[in-house]
Order: C-alpha cells, then structure tokens, then sequence
C-alpha cells in the first residue's frame, strides 16, 4: 500500500469514527475493506496527527486501551474533519462505472434507485468527474425478461423459461428455480435449478427467449455456486481439456476463449488446450473455423464435427446437385 | 508504508484546512513537525511532492498571498468549503445498489477506487446495504494492459500515443472508454487523421504513453460513447440472404429474420427466412456452424462460401467406411 492511498484512507477514517463512536475494530475493517491489522496501523498514525503545534492538547485523541483491550474505537479532537474529503474522478468514474455494470442486469425497481443514486453522486462529485465518459454494455436480457427474472429471483418464485441452447441451436422450455444473476466478461447470466436437468444450470440471458413468473416459491437446493472471482478458468476447471491446432487465421480463438496452454508456431499459428464443458459447443466451433483448427487431442473430438459437414453436404448436393 | 510520511501530509492538510488564511512556507515549516528536520533545499522537495500528492487525490490547495499589506511571499490555504464531499442523501434502496457496486471491479487499483469512493460514502453518513441483493453478481473487469494508463488519460484529459495492431502509432486525445462484450475501447479524436476514431485495447501492443499535460483537449460537450461506438462499430446489414431452418434450430438466426418463400424444393418441415448481413463470410461462417440444420439458397456466392468451409471440416478426418 501506498502512502497515498492511506492518505485517502484516514481522510475518511476520522470523519467516520466521529459518527461512530465505539465502534468495532472487525466492523470498521469491513466497512473500509481492510484488515484489522491494517486499521490498526492507521490508528497509530492517526494518533499522532493533528492541529499545528501537537501538544497533547492539539492531538487526535484516541483511546488506545479500548482498541487494544475491548477491540473498540472512540476518537475524539479532530472537530475539523467532519466531512469527508469530495470524491476524485478516479473514485466517483469507478463507481458510476460499476453502478452502470449492475444497472445491465438489474430489474425496473433497481433500476430507478441507480438511476437516483447516479444523479446524487454525479452532483456530489461537482466538476471533477464527467460521468458521459465511461460506459459499459453488457449483452444481457430484453428488458421485459429481466424484470421477471429479477423478480422471481429477488421474490424466490420458480420461473417457466425458454431458452435457446446456443449448442445445440434449438430452443428448449423449462421449470427452473434461480438463484443468482451474475456479469462475467460483458455477458449477463443467470445460475438456476434446473428441473429439466435436475442439476444446476447456467443460462446466458440473451438467450432466454421468454420467461413467465410462477406462483410456485423456490424450493431448497443443495448446490454450491461457483466463485467468479477469478473468471470463467474456475469455474471450467473441471471440464475435459481439448488440444486444437489453429491456423493464424484461427488464432484468434486463443484471445477469445480461456485457454490452459497455448504455444506459438512459427507461422502465425498456435496450438491451445481449453475447456470444453459441452461437445456440442466444439463442434459448433469447428464448424465456423471451416478446417482452420484440427483436434489434436483427445482423439476423435472433431469427428461430430467431419461428420456434420458431410451430412450438410450431401444435403446441398441433394438440392442444388 | 512510510508511517513517517503519512504522518507528515496529513499534519499538512489539517495545518492548512484550520488556518483560514494564506499560510506562507517559511510558516508552514515550522508548523507541521515533518519538516523540522530538514535542509532548506530537502524541505523545497519535499513541500512540493506532498503539494503534488495531496492534489492527486483532490485535495484543493489555494496558493495565494498570505498578506498583501507586507509581503509577495506566495501562501497555501485549503477552504473547508472546497475539501469537503458535499452533502449527500441516499434512501435504503440507493444505499444498497451503491453496496452491490461496491463488489463490482475485479480490477486492483479500480476495485481500490471504488472501495475509496464508498468509505467516503460511509464517512458522510451513507450505510450500503447490499445484503437485499446479494443474488446479484455483477462483475467488471480489465485485463488488457492499456486499460490503466488509458483510464487515467481519460480522468485527466492527456494525450496518449500507442502502437495499433500493425504496428502504426497513433496520436489520440481520449474521450471515453467504454466496454462492450467484455472488450475494452477508447473513442477519442485521432490527431494525425483529424477524425474521431475507436480502438479496441487488446490490439494496442504496447503501453500508451502520455504525451502532453494533464487537460490539454477539451471533451465535446454532448459526448455520447454508446452511440459514439455503435456509429464506429462494424456496418448494419447491408445486404440479404434467404436460408432455409429447421424449426426450433438455429434460434438466433431465425429471430434475426422474417419469413419468405422459396421456389426450391426443400425437405419436408423447412422454413424459409429471410436474414439481413453485412458481410459475406461472416453470415457464411455463422451459418456453417449449423451444419444440416440451415441451408443458404441465395445469394450462390454465399451458398458456395458455406460448402467450402463445410469441405475443409469434412477433410479434417476420415469418413468411417461404410461397407
């Protein structure tokens, strides 16, 4: 950590600990993100700040005894930081930012609250920040079928969904129990129960083609979502992995897909390992890299894939000879 | 961590925040106790790069003079009026969408940003609650290298120039940065073109530096990046295609389209459509993708397209024999 950013920190740390008098160490780390050996840290440094002079009169006074014996703070003397410093662009573009990101998958309700709350932090940040020049689209539900899913998620109500099963390329109809909606790399999702599958399920919410609310409530699940922290490399990671070789006009599927290995060859093209949950998604893929990419590994993975395009072939030849 | 140092800028700004006048140097040297210790040109120094930290994080420093009846001496104030986050009311509902904000950036220094923005949030009184929508997960990130260095030429109004895919270098006055389908982009004004121009950030293959002060181009006034991106994006359809799809395949595709009829005679359950595209090859490779299930009658070239591409599948492995 910077100085810098600890600065910032105590800047809004006193004001804080004005308003909250005796509150806890473990509470106030949350609250500010940190542990509470960091604010601890900032503590000592706060108690040896304040007016010109620093008699022992002059100086923040904090009760050291409370912090380190019943894990509480009272801070006293430092009547000229009552207010917190006004946000910086960085601070307030990062936060509108983000507000925008969950106003993509967020139901009307919530919507008119960010929408409320954008326009009190873009009048509270003045000048200092243009709100208009960071956007974000994320490709996610018409809005219709976001306000059900929201609903029934936010309600606990089973949803009737159809969906199209980008895979397969059709469109399937399902009883599905949602649990959470979720941003990953500009695309919206939805992670449901799926009575059609009896498994959890994810579905892309540009793909849900309808969605109606039931009044059947949630049942229990026994399931444990997947921890998005660190992209979709986790939440693949139990897949089978499959070996392509892509010519340099394929190459591109290294930089849009998660991969595990990728080497460079020496005319531009690579060869990758990835995570393929669902054959029909590789096929799908083969398909569209018309022969740019061969599997390499495990053998016989491309085959679904000659063996559709023979059957497409024969089927043109049948019609246009 | 330099305890010592944070210390001493923040002695600083409570000196400056409580004098309510122009405080000269000399005066200021003897007030905050950091500065005790050190030579007259270390002191300079470092005055100076506690001044220039302090206004990065925003902190308003007037320089003005301290008493115009004696001296020319210039001195630093820093109105409370100015320092402070102005009054800000958020209701239950507002509190907990800025609480789901507060989880949103998987970037460090952004995710930094934000907690910063939010602990001054709870400093004026604001409790986020996100606990109403934990089902929410809404995520951002950015992992092209250009980001940051884009990022804070944007906030500061700085020109950048960066090398572009091919290895062209570009001179560009950032406007905005804007992402779509998990891609970063920055729209700004291309000064060597004299054109407003968008660039995605994973073809930038080096860091952008900054190539000017910080506000030196002004942001036109009515910037809308998301319609900025749209007008700069690949074309709308140009052009139209009639496939034939079996029902309840190739969804996408057939949403895209109206129905029409078709003097070909198809399998039995076929639907004729009609698609708009822009470009040839792309319509054929999304196409070919469904294989048997969409078949291109018009335009031939289109037609053609998609049986060489389903060739060069069909060769990659060998037909079982059929005896």
């Amino acid at each position: 950590m910077t100085s810098q950013a600890q600065v910032r920190r105590l800047l809004s740390l006193v004001p804080y600990l004005r308003e909250h008098d005796g509150a806890a160490m473990s509470d106030v780390a949350a609250a500010f993100g940190i542990t509470t050996k960091t604010l601890r840290d900032d503590l000592s440094v706060l108690w040896m700040c304040g007016l010109p002079g620093l008699t022992p009169g002059d100086m923040i006074d904090i009760d050291m005894d409370a912090v380190d014996g019943e894990g509480v703070i009272h801070l006293s003397n430092a009547d000229y930081l009552t207010r917190p410093l006004r946000l910086a662009a960085d601070e307030a573009l990062a936060l509108v930012l983000a507000l925008r990101t969950l106003r993509e998958v967020a139901g009307p309700g919530e919507r008119d609250a960010i929408d409320r709350a954008l326009v009190k932090l873009e009048a509270a940040a003045g000048d200092t920040a243009a709100g208009d020049q960071v956007s974000v689209t994320v490709t996610a539900a018409r809005d219709e079928v976001q306000a059900r899913v929201n609903e029934g998620l936010l309600h606990h109500k089973r949803l009737d969904l159809t969906y199209d099963v980008a895979s397969r390329a059709e469109t399937t109809r399902r009883m599905v129990d949602p649990l959470r909606v979720f941003v990953l790399e500009g695309y919206g999702y939805l992670d449901a129960w799926c009575y059609s599958a009896t498994a959890l399920r994810t579905f892309r919410l540009d793909r849900i083609a309808a969605v109606e609310v039931t009044d059947v409530d949630v049942a229990p699940h026994d399931v444990v979502l997947k921890d998005l922290s660190h992209g979709w490399f986790e939440t693949l990671r139990d897949s089978p992995l499959v070996t392509l070789d892509l010519q340099p006009e394929a190459a591109w599927v290294g930089e849009y897909y998660p991969t595990e290995a990728v080497s460079a060859h020496p005319d531009g093209g690579l060869t990758v390992s990835l995570r393929v949950t669902d054959p029909a998604w590789l096929r799908g893929l083969l398909l569209r890299l018309g022969g740019r990419a061969r599997v390499v590994a495990p053998a016989g993975a491309g085959d679904s894939a000659a063996e559709a395009a023979r059957e497409a072939l024969a089927q043109y030849r049948a019609l246009f000879g | 961590m330099a305890p010592r140092k944070t210390e001493r800028i923040l002695n600083l700004t409570i000196c400056l925040l409580v004098s309510g006048r122009y405080l000269p140097k000399s005066r200021i040297r003897e007030a905050v106790e950091g500065y005790h210790d050190l030579s007259d040109a270390a002191f300079e120094r470092t005055f100076e790069r506690d001044k220039d930290e302090l206004r990065a994080l925003g902190v308003p420093i007037e320089v003005g003079s301290f008493d115009p009846m004696f001296d020319d001496e210039p001195g630093y104030r820093i109105l409370p009026s100015e320092f402070e986050l102005p009054a800000i009311d958020l209701d239950a509902e507002e509190a907990s969408v800025v609480g789901v904000a507060a989880r949103v950036w998987q970037h460090a220094s952004m995710a930094e940003s934000t907690m910063s923005a939010i602990a001054k949030l709870r400093a004026a009184g604001v409790e986020p609650d996100a606990s109403q929508l934990a089902s929410l997960e809404p995520s951002v990130s950015a992992t092209e290298p250009a980001f940051e260095p884009l990022w804070h030429a944007v906030l500061d109004r700085t020109r950048v120039s960066f090398t572009y895919r091919e290895g062209a270098t570009r001179t560009l006055e950032p406007w905005g940065i804007t992402s779509s389908k998990g891609r970063w982009y920055v729209i700004g004004r291309d000064t060597d073109r004299d054109a407003t121009r968008m660039f995605k950030l994973s073809r930038i293959t080096d860091l952008p530096k900054r190539i000017s002060r910080p506000g030196a181009f002004a942001v036109p006034e009515d910037l809308d990046l998301r319609s900025l991106a749209r007008s700069l994006a690949p074309k709308e359809p140009t052009a139209e295609a009639i496939v034939a799809i079996l029902p309840g395949k190739a969804p996408t595709l057939r949403r895209r389209g109206e129905l029409t009829t078709s003097s070909v005679a198809l399998p039995v359950g076929f639907e004729v459509v009609k698609v708009g595209y822009s470009d040839l090859w792309t319509m054929a490779e999304e196409v070919t993708r469904y294989a048997a299930d969409v078949i291109v009658l018009d335009p031939p070239e289109m037609r053609d397209a998609v049986i060489t591409t389903l060739e060069r599948v069909a060769a990659t492995t060998e037909p079982e024999l059929v005896s």
